[in-house]
């Protein structure tokens, strides 16, 4: 049977402290960060009964949700790795090297531009402007920003989430208060 | 040095909490505000003469006396953190930073507007910067400085944060509406403008952050003395966030109307190009705004030196002058490819175009294609004119200004650097490293 779609009692507190934030009969407006936290609890990425569970919370219909999650680019509508590496490629970050990284981490994980490495844990995304162009080149993964990045540095730091081997999403769990 | 109204104490350890803020004079505008009526208070911002510094400049005291006030409608007030101009990232930084400058601003601001419920819209790739806002934002409940009654004056004001879910397109005000109510970005047809029927139909005023944040000195010092620092129609200070070429990039706050000359090479700021390259061309405003060659940003093209103002980057019009924007100042050294840096801002907004307006959907790709083609060593001498065709067919020709924005560069480009591009046409080997572009040419990632 498959598993349950539900947020833990945790999430579930700070999901309702979000539908407050809105007049009464315009709930609607959480769905962008319902799915942020969506994206957090169920393995980085919004499958269709994912969507539909974020509907029913909202009472709203599930279109409603898919054409906001199809349109925001934020949102991973296919699983990704437990690593989502977003390396800025728009103009400042490009001017400083950014085509050198992204090439850097194709030939290091041996992906692609959108790719998932076959152990699950890397993904690679190029991204538009991560307003952080004094920093560039900059690579963002889950909360994180990792400025003035070189190719040693790209290799510390793919080492390093390799070596704890979490998950990473740009909600990131520790903002998640215990309930208990 | 100008003065630092916004960036004051920004190095002070702890000025992110509220404690270490108020011991340094935060919260008193609030305190000064409250006292006032909420008139008085738009009449300061008039006099200060604050312009919108989102990018488009336009007179805040002015924004705020549109709004309409309906009998039993509430009004919004919302903040415009969505920053994604390509080139600008002195709000991430302000926020980080010092978030109580932006919630004290909130506070006033909101109360000027009358409004007892105010956003701030952030881009979701900033949710750290979210979580920094929400811990922030609990302090001043805490203190009694959000919530019923503030300050025992009888004013309530709940205050918000709202994270976006990527996309460029949410930094134009009636798009950020439609994806605060749980939508697409789409922008809506104006009129109605937003301080008519905003968000929920309601009368709302959609504000950048620095816009926000710069009440509170005006309110603190006055809106006339605010208004002596600067330049004519230019007063007070500017973040400007430079990056590129340069020697020292960071977020620098200015007096509007320094020379650009000094703001470039001056230790105090730039400190001049990186390597001992020269200067070759400055996007100053934001990547939306006309690319300028290093002598006709440097002077005006009556030989004027040019200065860091709203009128003065703008003298010439578009033949020979260029915009402040939002202060997104991009440097590019003599080694610079004004044809591959066109392209990846073509590329840049074909992407982030919402896809409502035909000659904005389908011109940026059209245009990012062409310029692809130059690139990839096929270009025809023709495409150089044809590209400032298609510009010219997009600018003005849509519901929001991200039409404009994907046209000005190219038109701009091509002014100013034409010979370049016909170059690239005519000699395809003179383009180096153009392997460069198939790995970052299928942009329609999997995910």
């Amino acid at each position: 049977m498959a598993k349950e779609i539900k947020f833990s009692d945790d999430t579930m507190a700070v999901v309702n402290s979000i539908l407050k934030r809105y007049p009464e009969g315009k709930q609607k407006s959480a769905v962008i960060p319902l799915l942020h936290l969506a994206q957090m609890e169920f393995d980085g990425w919004l499958d269709v009964p994912v969507m539909d569970y974020v509907a029913s919370l909202m009472k709203i219909l599930p279109i409603e949700v898919y054409e906001v999650a199809s349109f925001y680019s934020m949102f991973n509508l296919k699983p990704v790795g437990k690593c989502l590496i977003e390396v800025c490629r728009t103009g400042p970050c490009w001017l400083l090297g950014a085509e050198d990284i992204v090439r850097h981490i194709e030939k290091k994980l041996n992906i692609k531009d959108g790719e998932t490495t076959p152990d699950g844990m890397f993904t690679l995304k190029t991204v538009e402007c991560l307003a952080a162009c004094g920093t560039a080149p900059v690579i963002q993964v889950g909360e994180k920003y990792h400025e003035n990045m070189t190719c040693e540095s790209v290799d510390a730091m793919l080492n390093d989430y390799r070596s704890k081997g979490e998950r990473k999403t740009h909600w990131d769990k520790q903002h998640i208060k215990s309930q208990h | 040095m100008g003065k630092q109204l916004l960036l004051e104490n920004i190095n002070v350890p702890g000025i992110e909490t509220l404690e270490v803020y108020r011991a340094h004079g935060g919260y008193s505008a609030l305190e000064k505000a409250l006292k006032k009526k909420p008139e008085e208070l738009v009449e300061e911002v008039k006099k200060s003469g604050l312009r919108g510094r989102g990018g488009a400049g336009f007179p805040t005291g002015m924004k705020w006396s549109f709004i309409a006030k309906p009998e039993g409608v509430p009004r919004h007030l919302v903040c415009n953190a969505d920053e994604s101009e390509p080139g600008t990232f002195k709000d991430r930084f302000l926020m980080e930073k010092k978030p109580h400058i932006l919630i004290e601003g909130m506070i006033i601001s909101s109360f000027a507007l009358g409004a007892n419920v105010s956003y701030i819209y952030i881009r979701g790739e900033l949710l750290y910067v979210y979580h920094i806002l929400e811990k922030a934002i609990a302090e001043a409940y805490a203190a009694g400085l959000l919530g019923k009654n503030i300050l025992g004056t009888g004013y309530d004001l709940d205050l918000y944060v709202h994270p976006g879910g990527g996309a460029y397109i949410c930094g134009e005000e009636t798009a950020l509406i439609e994806s605060l109510e749980g939508k697409r970005g789409n922008p809506r047809i104006k009129p109605p403008f937003p301080a008519v029927q905003g968000v929920w139909a309601r009368p709302t005023v959609v504000n950048n952050v620095e816009t926000i944040a710069a009440t509170v000195p005006i309110v603190n010092m006055g809106g006339e003395e605010y208004a002596k620092i600067g330049v004519g129609k230019s007063t007070g200070t500017k973040l400007i966030s430079a990056c590129g070429h340069i020697n020292k990039p960071g977020v620098y706050e200015i007096d509007l109307g320094l020379p650009v000359e000094e703001f470039l090479y001056s230790e105090n700021y730039c400190g001049g190009i990186r390597n001992g390259k020269k200067l070759k061309a400055v996007v100053a405003g934001g990547s939306s705004v006309p690319i300028l060659p290093a002598d006709l940003f440097l002077k005006t093209a009556k030989g004027e030196a040019r200065l860091m103002s709203y009128e003065s980057l703008a003298d010439g019009g578009f033949a020979t002058g260029t915009m402040l924007g939002s202060g997104g100042f991009i440097v590019m050294d003599e080694t610079t490819s004004v044809v591959k840096n066109l392209w990846n801002f073509t590329r840049f907004y074909h992407h982030e175009s919402c896809g409502q307006c035909s000659p904005c959907r389908e011109g940026t790709g059209w245009m990012e294609r062409i310029l692809h083609r130059i690139l990839d060593g096929h270009g025809k001498q023709t495409d150089v004119d044809l590209l400032f065709d298609i510009q010219s067919k997009i600018d003005g020709k849509t519901i929001c200004p991200l039409g404009d924005a994907a046209a000005w560069p190219v038109a701009s480009a091509i002014r100013h650097f034409r010979k370049e591009f016909e170059e690239y046409i005519k000699n395809p080997s003179s383009i180096k490293d153009v392997k460069h572009y198939y790995s970052l040419r299928n942009q329609q990632a999997a995910v």
